[in-house]
């Protein structure tokens, strides 16, 4: 009879080992902690915005338009509510990277504008500015990689047999990963013509 | 008929051979191997000033235990110099363990373009602006006159300066750690723990009798696991763990007369992981450092 128990005990012990159950947790809590380190590089990103808004600002004839895309897309960024229920959305965690690709383009865009005003350009809070921005977009693209490796080691787990067996008792679905949007203009190779500005 | 097959052969081969050039030049650049505080791809600095940035390095860590690595390469082509970076120093893991106190100086001289990464624990102590101070002022000039010797120091001291004003833990407290794991590492050890509960339980108890021989085999245990996992509560697990293992087969030997059966659960498996093994002997990377994108990158 306790030799049964002990046996049963091994081999209880044994499935659970094996079919990955605790992988999963392990798996899914690593995700969720890049995933928080994604959240929190954009939001370090979201801080800045306005700090740059308000020193761009100080340059009288700077290109109204360009300023008003960025502050419309960090609204936009921020607005949204991310819980962690957007992970397994597929649709949310496309929106939300919508909206944050919206704000590294509008970003982009007035970083170039920006070259063309000397004075700001030799503004030391600017160029301090620009540094710490360019630092958090470093960031993000490390936070992004990290969260794109655990997610990949996550749906291996929950593809492969025989731990899919224990994601589909379970109900574990594979996560969304990171993608670009313009997928189609970035393979494209860009039109390069000199021959419009000549002096 | 037998010629247009060897020349269509023939192409066949130049064009296998052009795809996997191309694919060669799109693979990124590989990570060197880390074998000193200064590793120079390029042949730039001379023999005198290799050795003289390498003591001020070697200082700096004896001084403040901080891992200061500067990497010279030709090109780090087709990655950016930023990711380029940041893949070396999460590969080296530069910085002590426990404390994760490292930066990588990384120049790609025929790129024009230099970069400091930071580790995060040293994100406090050499924020991104001051990273990128460090480049326009000791770098930047000294880069555009060709003294890339002369640069590199100015920027070590500045990186100095630096750590020096943050409070780190000294580098006495934190050497021992990366010694007593190259020395031996005990946990791994501690899978001998199941066995000698196995073997020594029994022994025990046949020596001193059932309650005292138990006890005996949980307390050693215990202290086994101690030693092995620095951990009280894991230790304390242990031991009961094999008190109960040595109870239980007591039970089962005089109920079944017969051998105890193998496999207790015996506790105490003390994470034992020793990544980045450092046998070689000088300079090895303490394998802590956690780099997130910090530092800042300039070109001249």
């Amino acid at each position: 009879m306790k030799r049964l128990l002990v046996l049963l005990t091994a081999l209880a012990a044994t499935l659970l080992t094996g079919c990955g159950y605790n992988d999963f947790q392990r798996l899914d809590e690593q995700s969720k902690a890049a995933w928080s380190e994604v959240l929190n590089q954009y939001q370090r990103r979201a801080d800045l915005v306005p700090n740059i808004v308000a020193t761009v600002k100080g340059e009288a004839s700077f290109e109204q338009e360009t300023l008003t895309k960025v502050v419309e897309a960090r609204a936009k960024a921020t607005s949204m509510q991310v819980t962690p229920a957007t992970l397994n959305d597929p649709q949310a965690f496309a929106k939300f990277q919508q909206a944050q690709g919206e704000l590294s383009g509008a970003l982009s865009r007035l970083m170039v504008v920006a070259e063309r005003y000397p004075t700001l350009q030799a503004n030391q809070g600017f160029r301090d500015l620009r540094v710490t921005l360019e630092g958090t977009e470093n960031r993000i693209t490390v936070a992004r990689n990290r969260y794109i490796q655990s997610v990949q080691e996550y749906n291996v787990l929950a593809r492969s047999f025989p731990s899919n067996l224990t994601a589909m008792a379970f109900s574990y679905t594979p996560k969304p990963s990171f993608t670009v949007q313009n997928e189609a203009q970035i393979t494209t190779p860009p039109a390069v013509d000199f021959s419009a500005s000549k002096p | 008929m037998a010629v247009s097959l060897i020349w269509r052969a023939l192409a066949a081969i130049v064009f296998i051979a052009s795809f996997l050039e191309q694919a060669r030049a799109e693979t990124p650049q590989s990570v060197p191997a880390l074998t000193a505080h200064v590793i120079d791809q390029t042949g730039t600095l001379d023999a005198r000033q290799q050795q003289a940035l390498e003591q001020q390095l070697a200082a700096l860590e004896q001084t403040h235990g901080s891992q200061v690595v500067v990497l010279m390469v030709p090109t780090t082509a087709p990655e950016d110099i930023a990711s380029y970076a940041n893949r070396v120093a999460n590969t080296w893991k530069i910085g002590r363990r426990t404390v994760g106190d490292g930066v990588l100086v990384v120049v790609a001289k025929n790129d024009r373009k230099m970069r400091l990464e930071v580790a995060k624990a040293l994100e406090g102590a050499i924020p991104d602006i001051a990273a990128a101070r460090i480049i326009d002022s000791a770098m930047k000039p000294r880069f555009r006159e060709g003294d890339f010797s002369g640069g590199l120091q100015a920027a070590v001291s500045q990186i100095q300066a630096l750590i020096a004003g943050e409070a780190l833990p000294k580098p006495s407290d934190a050497s021992k750690a990366p010694d007593h794991d190259s020395a031996f590492d005990w946990g791994e050890l501690a899978i001998f723990l199941f066995l000698g509960v196995a073997l020594g339980g029994p022994l025990a108890r046949g020596l001193l009798g059932n309650a005292p021989g138990s006890l005996l085999a949980g307390g050693l245990a215990g202290v086994a696991a101690y030693f092995a996992t620095t951990s009280v509560v894991l230790s304390v697990f242990a031991g009961l763990a094999a008190l109960i293992y040595t109870l239980a087969t007591a039970a089962s030997s005089r109920a079944a007369s017969s051998r105890g059966h193998g496999g207790g659960w015996g506790g105490g498996n003390g994470g034992g992981w020793s990544s980045g093994s450092s046998d070689s002997g000088g300079f090895s990377s303490g394998g802590g450092g956690d780099f997130g994108g910090g530092g800042a990158s300039g070109d001249w």
